[in-house]
């Protein structure tokens, strides 16, 4: 009785979000389990229980190897977006840090792209990376014509191997401010002591940045990653709205509402679960590690 | 501007649990209640006896708004008593629509009539058991004999029929911009495929590096039909959706080496446009050709662009790939009589005139009145009567949307590395999967 006065209120007040979560996450997380376990292909209803055999189809008997390149096209993205945009984060981050005039200007000036939802400026980029060069050349293709770069000028998206990694140009522009700001953040987080100790024993610039200033930034690096990890393997209106749904830019997000357009409801839900996994791959190893850490401290 | 912090450092709270708390809490959980109640009853008007007819579109602007309003109106004096009342879902091309539609089915909640696209792409809701059959009302309606056989013979599944076309789209035609022709001295159609290849080669000639305007998947899947119909020949081209020819066939290879040689005289940048915007190319003279659908007709006149010709796909001689949106009656419908009254309507004469005069589209029946059309519809009138029809998979008459969505995705790839055994073996395993289900 005791013990349940102790925990019982608490409990009270988060039961409706619990309750909420219960249902509408892991309730139906539960559900698409199941249905991706089902031969569920069409409107007709699931006829029965068939095992992983979506799961296995979808990766070795996919038409065109469908689903693998969509993976594939997924990774591209992925790894082009977090290294530019972590690059770009830090070195923005890094240059107002320096105390750069008018920094609160600067600040807002390269957060904002994050303002503007991945579908408005995904129609602006659709335009600018207009695939045509030389005399029909639009968008970036007829600025770099116009300087007289005409070798910079590029198919960009359309281009079947890389195409992608012209993709995550837009997503790049939208986030690095944010990944500035996580930095700017970590930056300010640094007690002044740290640096004044650090001049104190005669440490250059470099030093100073290289052995003190940076490892106490590596939280935030990783909580930037991880931030942008789980969005980029989500990506799915940008896409969408750049090149609309096609087998060239198609990553598992967009393979999932195509297949639920035809009503694939089996397959659909294995491709969200696999998904889920992924993400989970990369989300959960650092909810543990957040765990232990905030149980030091 | 707020940034969230990095770690979550909320402090927890020792304070002790206040009663004041416990009401919010309280308070809180009952709002979500209430709220949940208060939504869940309000959807359910209606009732048995009803005299209100839902139809469920996704005509909700342009021509097609239009022509639903013809049809509204002549609704109203052919079924006096009853209720035209508009469930249209705007957006993505009916995609929205289609995806509201199949919860609403699911739930057993089915609005009194939904357009869906005529053949195959009926299917599903056939295999569900979701739409009633109305072949008793064909005949009774006299649509046996105002449609021509072709069109009764693609609808037919199992020797039943479930929808109600309200207009024919064709798809297998290629228009042109006439003054890019007379710059290049072509003064004749071409009426196969050699005949147009050396057409192409002739504007190319005169500095036009695309002749033939292209867009994404859907259209090169479009093009790439055109070009089975003219290898394959109406009947085996039928063939190939219903199982009867085989995907392996050498005609199928043959068709697609001459689309890959079609598609070098297209603009390298066809992924990246839609159909407007290979429409476009044809209209600033930076292409001669586009292959689409006939509702192009229409929408060059409404870009007020006059200088514009049209041709049937070299080869496909008197063939006339339609396509086609209709109307069922889905199983449980509130009021299956005013459904009836509504179907009777857009099969009619009054209903199919009112419907397609506004919305640039060719009624089904043959005893419609060409004066009362535009001109490339009196044209394609005449054709939709003596000419063989055949159905479209880009646009879901001879295929199922799985079928579709795969063939897409397989023109896509094809558009990337042109890969032909590689084409035509997706094209098979697809056809494997999705033929007959």
């Amino acid at each position: 009785m005791r013990k349940l006065r102790h925990w019982g209120p608490g409990l009270l007040l988060l039961s409706p979000s619990l309750i909420l979560l219960a249902v509408f996450v892991y309730g139906l997380i539960a559900w698409t389990t199941k249905v991706s376990v089902s031969d569920e292909h069409n409107a007709l209803g699931s006829k029965g229980f068939v095992g992983l055999e979506n799961y296995t189809k979808l990766f070795t008997n996919d038409i065109n190897d469908r689903f693998t390149h969509s993976l594939k096209n997924l990774l591209i993205f992925t790894v082009v977006f977090l290294v530019g945009a972590m690059f770009f984060g830090l070195l923005w981050a890094f240059i107002l840090e320096r105390g750069i005039k008018a920094e609160g200007f600067f600040r807002t000036v390269y957060l904002f792209p994050m303002a503007v939802s991945f579908v408005a400026s995904g129609v602006v980029w659709r335009w600018l990376m207009n695939p045509n060069k030389g005399e029909s050349a639009g968008g970036l293709n007829s600025v770099l014509g116009g300087l007289g770069l005409d070798f910079l000028q590029n198919t960009w998206w359309t281009n079947p191997d890389w195409g992608m990694a012209a993709m995550a140009i837009p997503a790049i522009w939208q986030l690095s401010g944010y990944v500035m700001a996580l930095f700017l953040a970590g930056f300010r987080g640094i007690p002044q002591e740290l640096r004044e100790a650090a001049a104190m024993d005669g440490a250059s610039t470099y030093r100073l940045y290289r052995n003190v200033i940076f490892p106490q930034l590596t939280p935030v690096a990783l909580s930037a990653l991880i931030i942008l990890g789980h969005m980029s393997m989500k990506m799915f209106d940008l896409i969408m709205s750049v090149s609309g749904p096609q087998w060239l830019t198609e990553v598992p997000a967009i393979y999932v509402w195509q297949t639920l357009l035809t009503s694939d409801y089996a397959k659909a839900a294995a491709i969200s679960i696999i998904l889920l996994l992924l993400v989970a791959v990369v989300i959960v190893p650092y909810l543990i590690y957040t765990n232990r850490q905030e149980k030091n401290a | 501007m707020a940034f969230s912090p990095v770690k979550g450092g909320g402090r927890g709270g020792r304070t002790g649990f206040t009663r004041r708390a416990a009401v919010a809490a309280v308070g809180v959980a009952a709002l979500l209640t209430a709220t949940a109640c208060g939504s869940s009853d309000d959807s359910s008007g209606g009732g048995s006896g009803s005299t209100k007819v839902e139809v469920f579109t996704w005509w909700a602007d342009g021509g097609e708004k239009a022509g639903l309003d013809g049809l509204v109106k002549q609704f109203g004096t052919d079924c006096a008593g009853q209720t035209f009342e508009n469930g249209a879902v705007a957006g993505g091309a009916g995609a929205n629509a289609k995806s509201v539609l199949a919860s609403r089915l699911q739930q057993n909640d089915p609005p009194d009539t939904f357009q869906a696209h005529a053949g195959a792409e009926l299917q599903d809701y056939i295999n569900a058991g979701q739409i009633e059959d109305l072949s008793a009302d064909y005949d009774s309606w006299g649509l046996k004999q105002a449609f021509p056989q072709g069109l009764i013979d693609n609808l037919t599944v199992d020797g039943k029929i479930y929808s109600v076309p309200a207009n024919i789209h064709r798809a297998n035609v290629v228009w042109t911009n006439k003054k890019v022709l007379a710059d290049a001295g072509i003064t004749k159609d071409p009426t196969d495929m050699a005949g147009f290849i050396a057409d192409l080669d002739k504007v190319k000639a005169k500095g036009i590096q695309a002749p033939l305007a292209v867009g994404k998947d859907w259209t090169q899947l479009m093009l790439f039909e055109s070009v089975l119909i003219t290898d394959l020949g109406a009947d085996k081209f039928t063939g190939l959706w219903t199982g009867a020819t085989d995907w392996n066939d050498a005609g199928v290879t043959k068709a697609i080496n001459d689309f890959k040689t079609l598609l070098t005289y297209t603009n390298k940048d066809r992924d990246a446009l839609d159909w407007t915007d290979a429409e476009k190319l044809v209209m600033d003279g930076k292409a001669a050709y586009q292959l689409m659908g006939d509702w192009e007709a229409a929408d060059l006149d409404a870009k007020k662009f006059t200088d514009y010709a049209w041709f049937t796909f070299p080869g496909n001689g008197d063939t006339f790939q339609w396509l086609a949106d209709s109307f069922v009656l889905p199983k449980g419908a509130k009021n299956a009589e005013g459904t009836k009254c509504w179907l009777k309507t857009v099969g009619s004469d009054a209903g199919q005139k009112a419907f397609n005069t506004t919305k640039g589209s060719i009624p089904a029946r043959t005893d419609a009145k060409p004066a009362d059309y535009p001109k490339y519809q009196q044209a394609a009138m005449a054709d939709w009567k003596s000419f063989k029809q055949v159905p479209s998979c880009a646009h879901g008459s001879a295929c199922s949307q799985g079928w579709q969505g795969a063939a897409n995705s397989a023109l896509g790839k094809f558009s990337t590395n042109q890969d032909v055994a590689e084409l035509q073996k997706a094209m098979a395993t697809a056809a494997s999967e999705f033929v007959k289900k």
